[in-house]
């Protein structure tokens, strides 16, 4: 299979922001989406997609594939850009993104020959569907595939979530992996001022969980944590959770941790800022390696 | 009244999910803690490693049930009706209909004769709840051989099926050697001045009222429509153009129910008097199958002022 390939922080780095311009290019062509969520989700998706998941673009079923699934349907601008950059999506489909016609919709569709393995959009939905695979592979296939789950923060707000982290530890799903994208913001506000649910870490752990907990956006420490998944799945019979301590709108200054960006367009001057600090980061970097 | 002989119509379910687990590696079973009711412990008993409990959660085991489907199964799911077509409905809706997924859905302990449970377990929408939901299959059949056959078929549907049933035993109405196919409402008796179209439990009623019709010299056609979607258009307009007079019976809420899907091919291909029988805009209470479809009007005896109404509209 095509991935995963080794770890390169530099070039990690320049995949990352990259994907942030996709992001903020997606959303200006919509004049609609979700850049902050994407924008906080952008390095777990980066390692996942190029250094952890068994995958091939050219052969999308495979069935020895490892199984990604979006719980957070809304950051389509960040999954379609991983798709996109990983060979899944033609490069310019992304400018059609939420547009008539376009196999880009607003909350992923299903197109199990781009890489998508499952529609998304209604929260709390889709870490069920991953257990659901899970155990398939592992109790009735017996094989080993990892199932990958990226959720957020405020979508564990809905109660099936928990109905569903409950069934994965005690059908000892360790081949399964969330991700829980902790930027502490959703539509309203802070999440801890909407509905505030930490402490996630100890909810997981008194759900019998593996917890791993680390800095999103260090490209590094999500790789390492995902390692010590891959360590875990062999070692321990648990479901793992990295929760990922994020900030949303990551990357752009203005948009960082800044609730209106959850669901709000850049205009074309905003993008143009967006593409300039992003280029300016790109510079930085070849210069300093 | 005809001396029926009566039969559990979930042991039909049940039966053929034993049969369907020898048959088909692909077939599984999801439980929600009423594996005894549903029935589904006669499947667990004998395939441990392909029966899933996933406890009091039926949100949770619809969608499973779907994440299963991804990797290829055919999982069986079973619960009450109330908690499978309202608890899970969004689950049904957006995951499973949507990608038209392979789960198919044993709701159990449908319609009033859940009895003393009372109104709370008395499912009497899941016909309206999930007919509005596109690549959905919904099925009622009428006795212990029909659940059978339904069952059976469900596995051969490539996408979600709504398999509807009682708690309680009903007359048996066909034989094992009856032809079953989905989509197909079955003719159950010929007539030639009104149309009788029910479903489940409704079916021997609508054969006693086409009985009681009979004495007073009226010919009824008893149409069962097993399969609520698709609908079999063509075989109700059929009937209709022959008697021009209709009344539909079911153990369901009047609105959105069996008799909504008929009167709305009826009206729009075909319109006669027409008449409903079934729960009018209410909720059940605790008693006894008897007692509660004596109160809401789910009687033989209804059918036949339905249709006495009906005809007098007919010969104006």
């Amino acid at each position: 299979m095509k991935y995963p390939i080794p770890f390169d922080e530099r070039e990690l780095k320049l995949k990352a922001i990259q994907m942030r311009k996709d992001i903020v290019l997606q959303t200006l062509h919509a004049g609609s989406g979700h850049p902050g969520g994407s924008l906080s989700a952008t390095e777990i998706l980066v390692v996942l997609y190029n250094c952890i998941m068994k995958h091939d673009p050219t052969d999308p079923q495979n069935e020895g594939r490892d199984r990604f699934i979006l719980s957070k349907g809304h950051i389509t601008p960040g999954y379609y850009s991983i798709l996109s950059r990983t060979g899944y999506i033609d490069e310019d489909e992304l400018v059609k993104f939420r547009k008539f016609g376009s196999i880009l919709q607003g909350h992923p569709k299903r197109y199990t020959q781009h890489g998508i393995e499952m529609s998304g959009g209604s929260l709390g939905q889709n870490f069920s569907v991953a257990c659901g695979m899970a155990m398939a592979i592992k109790h009735l296939k017996k094989q080993a595939y990892k199932v990958f789950d990226l959720a957020s923060d405020g979508e564990l707000q809905e109660g099936s979530n928990w109905e569903a982290i409950m069934a994965a530890a005690h059908f000892k799903l360790n081949n399964l992996c969330m991700i829980v994208d902790d930027n502490n913001l959703q539509i309203d506000g802070n999440t801890c001022d909407i509905m505030g649910i930490a402490p996630i870490d100890k909810k997981f752990e008194a759900f019998n969980w593996n917890v791993i907990n680390v800095d999103g956006h260090d490209l590094k420490a999500v790789y390492d944590a995902f390692k010590k998944f891959e360590e875990l799945s062999k070692n321990s019979d648990r479901p793992t959770v990295i929760i990922a301590k994020t900030i949303k709108g990551q990357g752009i200054s203005f948009m960082a941790d800044v609730c209106g960006w959850h669901g709000k367009a850049p205009n074309q001057a905003e993008y143009d800022a967006s593409i300039k600090e992003l280029e300016e980061q790109e510079k930085q970097l070849k210069e300093n390696s | 009244m005809r001396n029926w002989e009566l039969k559990l119509v979930r042991q039909g379910w049940a039966d053929a999910l034993v049969e369907l687990g020898e048959k088909n590696p692909k077939v599984v079973v999801l439980d929600a803690d009423l594996s005894k009711s549903t029935l589904t412990c006669f499947f667990k008993e004998k395939f441990p490693e392909r029966e899933f409990n996933i406890g009091i959660a039926e949100q949770n085991m619809v969608n499973i049930g779907a994440g299963l489907s991804i990797e290829g199964y055919i999982p069986y799911t079973a619960t009450y009706g109330v908690f499978m077509s309202g608890r899970a409905w969004e689950q049904i809706r957006t995951t499973v209909c949507m990608n038209n997924f392979n789960v198919k859905f044993g709701g159990a302990h449908g319609g009033l004769s859940v009895g003393p449970d009372g109104a709370s377990h008395q499912a009497l929408e899941e016909i309206a709840v999930m007919r509005c939901l596109p690549n959905m299959t919904i099925i009622v059949p009428a006795d212990y051989s029909e659940a059978k056959k339904a069952t059976l078929a469900a596995a051969e549907i490539v996408g979600p099926v709504y398999l509807r049933f009682g708690r309680e035993k009903l007359p048996v109405v066909s034989s094992d050697d009856d032809e079953f196919i989905v989509g197909k409402a079955k003719l159950m008796q010929e007539g030639t001045d009104v149309t009788i179209v029910a479903c489940g439990a409704m079916v021997a009623e609508a054969l006693d009222a086409a009985d009681e019709l009979k004495e007073k010299g009226i010919s009824a056609e008893v149409i069962n429509l097993h399969t609520v979607k698709p609908i079999d258009s063509e075989a109700l307009i059929k009937s209709v153009k022959k008697t021009n007079a209709l009344v539909t019976a079911e153990e369901h809420q009047l609105m959105g129910g069996m008799g909504s899907a008929v009167f709305e091919v009826i009206a729009q291909h075909y319109p006669v008097p027409a008449e409903m029988v079934g729960i009018k805009d209410t909720f059940g209470e605790s008693g006894t199958p008897a007692e509660l479809f004596e109160k809401y009007g789910c009687k033989s005896k209804n059918i036949v002022e339905k249709v006495l109404e009906v005809l007098k509209r007919k010969n104006k």
